[in-house]
């Protein structure tokens, strides 16, 4: 033999500490850890959070990550679902100081890095923010120049999760524009977007697929299966729209 | 629509388990269609019984993995070819 490779480090379970724990919206919270032997990723990928009970029953659930490669500690953000097994647990319980296991760096295919450019369009439904969070963390951490545009579903203005960063970026940014659209309520004056993503939306709100932009959706399923449907109809590329669904409830 | 889809992504650590490799970007070729895609664009539903990953263009059951006991089982019928990048 040649040559040898290295195959890439078999993905082992580790054991973070939590260093911080934000409310991010009324039902989600950041939960920030810092993960010994942690060899960095890619914004984009996720990791797998396993909660082992006394009795031994194991629960194990995907969450992406939200903090930028640059960033050395990881950000998680969990959705509080009423008949959760794992994510009450993370958004009642958890404390600074407390550990958690979970493995990763997961995906090498919803991944994005600042040399593969753009322009990017991003486009989240609720707690789907936190992987373009990373992208858009990493986009100016890096310095990128990409034009890039995050469309941004929530609920109300309360809901919108990493909201005042998110519009702090864009002001600093004139590459970077967010379109939030509110579907449930909307604050007095509100003049932006109060319905879910449809196609016209996008038909206002995407590039032209003559610049083909790399797109990234990351939400609740059917809003993720409507906008990757409505972006090939508009005649994005299909190998450039990439897709993280949530399932059908939202993370 | 089945909302109970998922993408190739939510399997990157289950088959992590299983391969050496980054497996959400590996390129299967469909054995009933014949389509190319990488892990990552194929649509994957779990299950009790185990995990299904099927083809985005025609559905087909390309990669079934059920784990029970401490051992893993892999039918890969669905599967013309695999194909695994290194590093």
């Amino acid at each position: 033999m040649a040559e040898t490779r290295t195959p890439r480090r078999k993905l082992v379970w580790r054991i973070g500490e939590v260093v911080e724990t934000r409310p991010e919206a009324p039902h989600a919270k950041s939960i920030i850890l810092e993960v010994p032997g942690w060899e960095g990723h890619k914004a984009g990928q996720h990791v797998d959070v396993r909660l082992t009970a006394e009795d031994g029953y194991q629960a194990q659930r995907s969450y992406s990550i939200a903090s930028a490669p640059e960033d050395g500690r990881l950000a998680l953000v969990v959705e509080r679902l009423e008949d959760g097994e794992v994510s009450p647990y993370l958004t009642d319980e958890l404390r600074v100081g407390d550990k958690l296991e979970l493995r990763g760096p997961i995906g090498g295919w919803f991944t994005w890095e600042a040399r593969d450019g753009g322009p990017l369009l991003l486009v989240a439904g609720g707690s789907g923010i936190a992987p373009l969070m990373a992208m858009i963390r990493h986009r100016a951490a890096a310095r990128s120049e990409a034009p890039t545009r995050l469309l941004y579903s929530s609920r109300s203005r309360e809901d919108t999760i990493y909201v005042e960063e998110c519009d702090r970026l864009a002001a600093e940014d004139a590459a970077l524009e967010v379109i939030h659209t509110l579907t449930r309520s909307q604050p007095p004056g509100w003049t932006g977007y109060s319905r879910r993503i449809d196609r016209e939306m996008l038909d206002a709100v995407a590039p032209s697929p003559q610049e083909r932009p790399l797109a990234f959706v990351c939400g609740p399923t059917p809003l993720v299966e409507t906008v990757a449907t409505v972006l090939v109809e508009l005649g994005h590329d299909p190998a450039r729209v990439k897709t993280e669904r949530f399932g059908p409830t939202g993370g | 629509m089945d909302e109970n889809r998922l993408d190739g992504n939510s399997a990157g650590g289950l088959l992590g388990e299983i391969f050496a490799f980054e497996m959400t970007t590996a390129q299967v070729t469909c054995a009933s269609c014949g389509t190319h895609s990488r892990i990552g664009q194929a649509m994957v539903y779990g299950h009790g019984m185990g995990t299904i990953v099927r083809c985005a263009r025609c559905d087909n059951a390309l990669i079934r993995i059920a784990h029970p006991s401490g051992r893993y089982w892999l039918d890969l019928r669905g599967v013309r070819y695999l194909q695994v990048e290194e590093a």
